[in-house]
């Protein structure tokens, strides 16, 4: 388990470095694995984020189809607000609804609070334990169900896959 | 070739500040905090990605800073968003006189927190 952990923050670390060099000279490369090896080693018993990632093949390819999913729904409902805020009457219906989440694992519930946050028209306010609180820009339903089956399914699916 | 390239990226920039543009239009239209987070900073998400993205065609060599600022506001933005709308649910700044459900206001873990702020 903290092999894994350590890993994990030693090859994020990495790439940032790696990324913000621009550049794969050896010696800019050896500092880099030095620090980040040092810092890993360093915080990888206190950070505990990383400690339900898995590394496998499937995980790895619902991550990347997960990461489309998530920008096609930026794009329609980014164009969805964007009508409502061009239109004169300013068509919206907003309201705080619950949804509820069947994920376990906590990186599980924070990536899809994220998603939900980052769509625009839908804000999560609150999350305790499986229950979502989110603002709605359009409200489509106030019972708890069909609210999930509208707002949580689409990311929910993927992600159950990866986190379980 | 290039030129093709810097031409997509140009009109992909311009792409992105029209959605910045419409961002900023709704945070001085909508009613409330609630639906000004909605529209203000959400739409800088799509905004600044497309911005970001056509600037990578117009200078390819800034790949790796461009691609890190992306990611650090997919994972920042939300975040921030959240946490106003949270705060302010606490302090309870009113919703709109649109909204039609606020199924936070019933729970007990509002009043809950409310009670320990008081006390302190």
């Amino acid at each position: 388990m903290k092999v894994k952990n350590i890993a994990a923050i030693f090859l994020i670390l990495l790439s940032i470095w790696i990324l913000l060099n621009n550049q794969f000279q050896i010696e800019v490369m050896i500092i880099g694995v030095i620090l980040s090896f040092v810092i890993s080693i360093i915080m990888g018993s206190r950070i505990t984020v990383f400690n339900e990632l898995k590394f496998s093949f499937k995980s790895v390819f619902y991550t990347i189809w997960y990461l489309f999913v998530f920008l096609a729904e930026l794009v329609k409902s980014n164009l969805d607000v964007a009508r409502r805020v061009l239109t004169p009457s300013l068509p919206i219906n907003p309201g705080i609804i619950k949804t509820k989440t069947v994920l376990k694992s906590k990186m599980g519930r924070m990536i899809l609070a994220n998603s939900i946050t980052l769509t625009p028209g839908t804000l999560t306010v609150d999350i305790e334990d499986d229950i979502l609180y989110i603002h709605c820009i359009d409200v489509c339903c106030e019972d708890i169900d069909k609210a999930t089956a509208a707002i949580v399914d689409k990311f929910e699916k993927i992600l159950v896959k990866i986190y379980g | 070739m290039g030129n093709i390239l810097e031409i997509i990226g140009a009109v992909l920039v311009l792409l992105g500040s029209v959605f910045l543009f419409l961002g900023a239009l709704g945070l001085v239209r909508m009613p409330d905090l609630y639906n000004r987070i909605q529209a203000g900073t959400k739409a800088s998400t799509l905004g600044t990605f497309l911005t970001l993205f056509g600037l990578l065609l117009i200078i390819p060599e800034w790949w790796g800073k461009l691609v890190l600022l992306m990611t650090f506001i997919l994972i920042t933005n939300p975040v921030s968003s959240h946490v106003l709308a949270r705060a302010a649910h606490y302090i309870k700044i009113p919703l709109t006189d649109k909204t039609v459900a606020d199924l936070l206001n019933k729970e007990k873990t509002t009043y809950k927190v409310n009670e320990e702020i008081k006390n302190e």
